[in-house]
């Protein structure tokens, strides 16, 4: 019992901190222009493909991702300066559009010049589970809730303790008040990009050697990881992790215990009711208008 | 005046001269509506490819009855609206003589009622049951059907005495048309399915349900119908959870070198049914399909520098029977070819032997696919 019980967690553990890693790239955009980003499941899936074309062609292991890594991250900067900065001063719905504009275009482009074919990395430690009071856990989920929490407690330092993180965090909070104290909010919405493709990528790359990864990878992921990033309250990196892990650990009970059918629409019925009676989900600041 | 008379009379006879040499000449029309992009790309990619080399080989031969081929090509984009539309363009602008297409069974239902009015011959390359059974006067398909993959599966577990089956089917088109005949089959070789789980085409762990099939009091062995990534996922969750003493069986979704790839190690000692193609360099010489795969195989190869599929074959299997029909037939007259496709008997192509009448619309039994089993990270054919 407490076996079948630990081995859903741990399935539900694995799915939620890949959809944790989506989440936390929706909410450093989200924070600094309001903007959800649509083409962030788009960076998690280059981030992967890249490693896993680099790993294929005989590149060693750790050259493979940190080349992935800048590689998509140059892509999220691109594509910030492509096509949001000159709409910058558009609707933040416009905004939206466009990112999903975007992610189709890197989409259509990988499966273009990368191929269809679905590709693996290996694992960074060896595929042989861990057994653990009778279930068992693959060394790389390990890996993969390791980095998410030290990605967060990176990020708090960073928006906590750093100018560049405060300047970014204001832009956020007055875009106006930022621009009059002297900070670029060009530069802060840029870097915002930047950021989170070098996170998407880290998650796509962390997660290939469990889920695979292909040109379409990238539209599941980026969809959930929304979804637990609105659960968490698109606010800090605490509310995206919490709320990736809980979709992912309700997915798995569902499919375990429920059944399998189910699997997907359990999750989403169970965020209409949490947003229904929290609509600033489960994390979010409560915001006074000041009249 | 005489002179002149004279002189427009050999224009003329001229001119009808150059027509009729034309029109003896004209092309052979072949039409094709294939999904090339969109989700099912996978399938039509290599279909198209396929296709195109082989109208090539078969013109620069010399053609079929003194004509050359003409390849008229619509790609669909995965729509099966847009194949409806591109079937009426194919028709009535295009005026072909035959057509081949339908990468998928959505796409060959939008299609079928076209060609039936039209009288045109029409050969399908998707999977289900449904394009043939009730025949359709004008629809063909050189696919194996999924009802023929589990009915394989089924028969080799028979031989192992497995009686209880867990069931493990994608979410998809083609997983859903799989449970279905699977369940439909199973009673037929006493077959019990003890578990009937599902998996989403884009899950990445499906440790959940394959603990439940675990559990699952009695279970002899699992059978998983699903295409693509989904599958390998399952073979690595399988190991992960230590299951490999419960025998595992694959559909025939999964028979590519793509599948041994991804799911490595754990894929030892997997079953599964699939076409000669997969395993054209281990079939014995004296096998009846051995010089049609191992030809297609490698001129694919050279072309392409890629591994044929075995969906690639069913576009060469369904260009080669429209050329056999057109030979047999003599002419590219609509009914003619169509009582020709019908009286195809004994035709060897990479899907298997093809035996057509009035009542089968794709003319194979059970011996087009073969059994194999993964052993040390390759395919090896089961006896």
């Amino acid at each position: 019992m407490l076996a079948q019980f630990l081995q859903f967690l741990y399935s539900g553990m694995t799915v939620g901190s890949a959809y944790a890693l989506a989440a936390l790239g929706f909410t450093i955009i989200y924070n600094t222009s309001g903007v959800i980003n649509f083409a962030q499941g788009e960076f998690i899936m280059l981030g992967g493909m890249f490693a896993a074309l680099l790993a294929g062609g005989g590149m060693p292991l750790p050259l493979a991702i940190a080349i992935a890594v800048v590689a998509t991250g140059l892509v999220g900067l691109v594509m910030e300066k492509a096509v949001i900065e000159p709409a910058q001063n558009a609707h933040v719905v416009t905004l939206i559009i466009i990112t999903i504009g975007a992610s189709l275009t890197l989409r259509g482009l990988v499966q273009i010049f990368l191929g269809k074919a679905t590709h693996s990395l290996p694992p960074f430690s060896g595929d042989k589970p861990i057994e653990f009071l009778g279930a068992s856990l693959l060394p790389q989920s390990l890996w993969v809730l390791g980095v998410t929490l030290a990605v967060v407690g990176a990020l708090a330092w960073f928006f906590g303790r750093t100018l560049l993180g405060k300047a970014m965090l204001a832009t956020s909070h007055n875009k106006l008040a930022a621009q009059l104290v002297g900070i670029n909010t060009r530069v802060v919405l840029l870097l915002s990009f930047g950021l989170s493709a070098l996170l998407g990528a880290l998650g796509g790359i962390l997660v290939a050697p469990i889920t695979y990864t292909s040109y379409d990878a990238g539209i599941m992921l980026g969809l959930k990881g929304f979804v637990a990033a609105v659960l968490g309250g698109l606010g800090g990196g605490v509310g995206a992790v919490a709320g990736g892990l809980i979709l992912g650990i309700i997915e798995a009970m569902t499919a375990g215990y429920i059944s399998s059918s189910y699997k997907d629409a359990v999750p989403f019925v169970v965020i209409l009711v949490i947003l229904f009676f929290m609509p600033r989900g489960l994390f979010g600041a409560k915001i006074s208008e000041r009249v | 005046m005489l002179s002149n008379i004279f002189k427009k009379t050999i224009i003329f006879a001229s001119i009808a001269l150059a027509a009729a040499t034309a029109s003896a000449a004209e092309p052979i029309k072949i039409g094709s509506v294939l999904s090339v992009s969109g989700p099912a790309a996978f399938l039509g990619d290599p279909e198209l490819k396929t296709l195109q080399l082989y109208v090539e080989k078969i013109n620069a031969a010399g053609g079929v009855l003194g004509r050359k081929l003409e390849l008229v090509h619509y790609d669909d984009g995965s729509d099966a609206g847009k194949a409806n539309s591109f079937t009426k363009r194919l028709i009535e602008s295009d005026k072909v003589n035959i057509l081949i297409g339908g990468t998928t069974t959505g796409a060959t239902m939008a299609m079928a009622p076209l060609v039936e009015r039209a009288s045109l011959p029409f050969i399908s390359l998707a999977g289900a049951v449904v394009i043939i059974d009730p025949v359709k006067k004008w629809v063909f398909k050189t696919p194996h059907t999924d009802r023929m993959a589990a009915e394989k599966v089924f028969e080799d577990m028979k031989k192992r005495g497995i009686t209880k089956v867990g069931l493990l089917s994608e979410t998809s088109g083609f997983g859903a048309s799989g449970r279905k005949e699977t369940q439909h089959v199973a009673g037929k070789y006493g077959i019990t399915l003890v578990a009937d789980e599902t998996y989403g085409p884009k899950d990445t762990d499906i440790t959940a349900q394959l603990t439940r099939i675990k559990n699952t009091p009695g279970v002899q062995a699992v059978f998983v119908f699903g295409l693509g990534q989904g599958p390998a996922v399952v073979t690595k969750n399988y190991g992960q959870l230590g299951m490999t003493s419960v025998p595992l069986y694959q559909s025939h979704g999964v028979a590519s070198d793509e599948y041994l790839k991804l799911s490595g190690k754990a894929a030892e000692g997997v079953r599964l049914p699939t076409p000669a193609l997969l395993i054209a360099n281990a079939l014995p010489a004296n096998d009846v399909q051995k010089a049609v795969v191992t030809g297609y195989d490698k001129t694919y190869r050279e072309r392409y520098k890629a591994e044929p599929s075995t969906f690639g074959g069913y576009a060469l299997d369904a260009l080669n029977l429209s050329v056999d029909a057109i030979k047999r037939a003599g002419s590219t007259d609509g009914e003619k070819v169509r009582a020709a496709l019908e009286g195809t008997k004994g035709f060897v192509g990479t899907t298997g032997v093809f035996n057509m009448s009035p009542t089968n619309h794709m003319g194979l039994d059970l011996s087009a696919f073969r059994m194999v089993e993964v052993k040390n990270g390759d395919w090896q054919l089961l006896k």
